[in-house]
């Protein structure tokens, strides 16, 4: 019942909002079509903007990976986690998901296959990937786009709320699973 | 901003070294710069559909009645903002869309609410209070349904994977609210955004 309601609400979410801007849009008598491609517009002007701050980015995050420097963290780390009782193979996950959504996808899918659906690593994993975002992506993007370079503090509030997220999820799934 | 980049690449160079990858090392600045331009152009003709779609949502007044919907808990939030501004309406449509996992749609709408905030940014090329705010709760990624992980659960024959909803549920709120609350902290304590010799990280 519960899943059925979710497949609905993520088929339908997009959808509807779509629906609902253009009726209450032609309601207002807003000449659609004008306003539609003078505001996509820009859509071709952004995507260029960013990709100076996006290579920046992407660029240096390929090289942190390929370098193996992400192993030698997780050896760095494994220790604290231990004590913790979080599953090595749940490290990685951690440690990549801030740098690359696609990366930290394939590894959890790894551990997925590998420890199967009843194991807690598995859990634990899913509910890190589902609770967190690729904050390294977010700031080049979004301060990419508006020629930003000296972002503050935003790095750093964004990694720490993704190690607050992860300490709640290994408190939280200690508790549920 | 200028030492992560510094670190990113001479750590990547001697850590490369050491372990004997520095082969790899060089050839993954190639794949990356690739990699940034494939996402940067996939984003092109989503981005004018949303950038289309916001449009019209904004002359029809959807994104002024949302950002007057809301008004009690932005005024806390983004103080440097005008009320009236489409910059509120515009978050609120942006963390709506990351929370129901609509990330095509958030990025280009998140975007146009970074433009927006920009109007309002007194130096152009550094970041204001109200977009490190914004950023918190976007790099926080609150999210209702989890829809990719779920579909990796499926796809290994987990039985029940909406069992996950719950907990997620409840480490996306504690991560969002402690963003929220980090960015206010921050904001009190770091280099104010007029000093141009400090506060570049």
């Amino acid at each position: 019942m519960f899943q059925t309601i979710m497949n609905f609400l993520s088929l339908w979410a997009l959808p509807a909002i779509i629906i609902v801007i253009l009726t209450v849009a032609l309601f207002k008598k807003v000449p659609l079509y004008e306003t539609f491609t003078d505001g996509a517009k820009d859509g071709f002007k952004v995507a260029v903007n960013i990709i100076p701050y996006l290579v920046a980015i992407i660029v240096g995050i390929s090289m942190f990976r390929a370098s193996g420097a992400i192993d030698m963290l997780g050896q760095a780390l494994s220790g604290i986690l231990n004590t913790l009782k979080v599953p090595p193979e749940v490290l990685p996950v951690m440690i990549v998901r801030p740098l690359s959504g696609s990366a930290a996808l394939g590894v959890f899918s790894d551990i997925a296959h590998t420890l199967g659906p009843d194991s807690y690593a598995t859990k634990l994993a899913a509910v890190m990937i589902g609770s967190s975002e690729t904050t390294f992506y977010v700031l080049a993007v979004y301060f990419g786009a508006i020629g930003i370079s000296k972002i503050r503090y935003a790095l750093i509030v964004g990694l720490l709320a993704d190690i607050i997220g992860f300490a709640a999820a290994i408190l939280v799934c200690r508790c549920m699973f | 901003m200028n030492y992560i980049f510094y670190g990113l690449i001479v750590i990547s160079i001697i850590i490369g070294a050491i372990n004997g990858r520095l082969q790899e090392v060089v050839n993954s600045i190639l794949t990356g710069a690739e990699l940034s331009v494939k996402v940067a152009f996939s984003l092109i003709g989503i981005m004018a559909f949303w950038l289309g779609i916001m449009k019209i949502a904004e002359d029809s007044g959807i994104v002024n009645f949302i950002s007057k919907l809301i008004k009690p808990v932005t005024k806390r939030l983004f103080k440097e903002i005008p009320e009236d501004s489409p910059a509120i309406g515009d978050i609120a449509m942006s963390v709506s869309a990351n929370a129901l996992g609509l990330t095509n749609a958030a990025t280009p709408i998140g975007i146009k609410a970074m433009e927006e905030l920009q109007k309002h940014n007194k130096d152009k090329s550094t970041a204001s209070n109200a977009m490190c705010m914004f950023l918190a709760m976007n790099t926080a990624g609150f999210q209702l349904i989890p829809a990719t992980v779920i579909a990796v659960l499926i796809g290994i024959g987990y039985k029940n994977p909406t069992e996950i909803i719950a907990p997620t549920l409840l480490v996306t709120t504690i991560a969002f609210i402690s963003a929220i609350i980090l960015a206010k902290v921050f904001e009190k304590f770091w280099t104010p955004q007029q000093d141009k010799t400090g506060g570049d990280t």
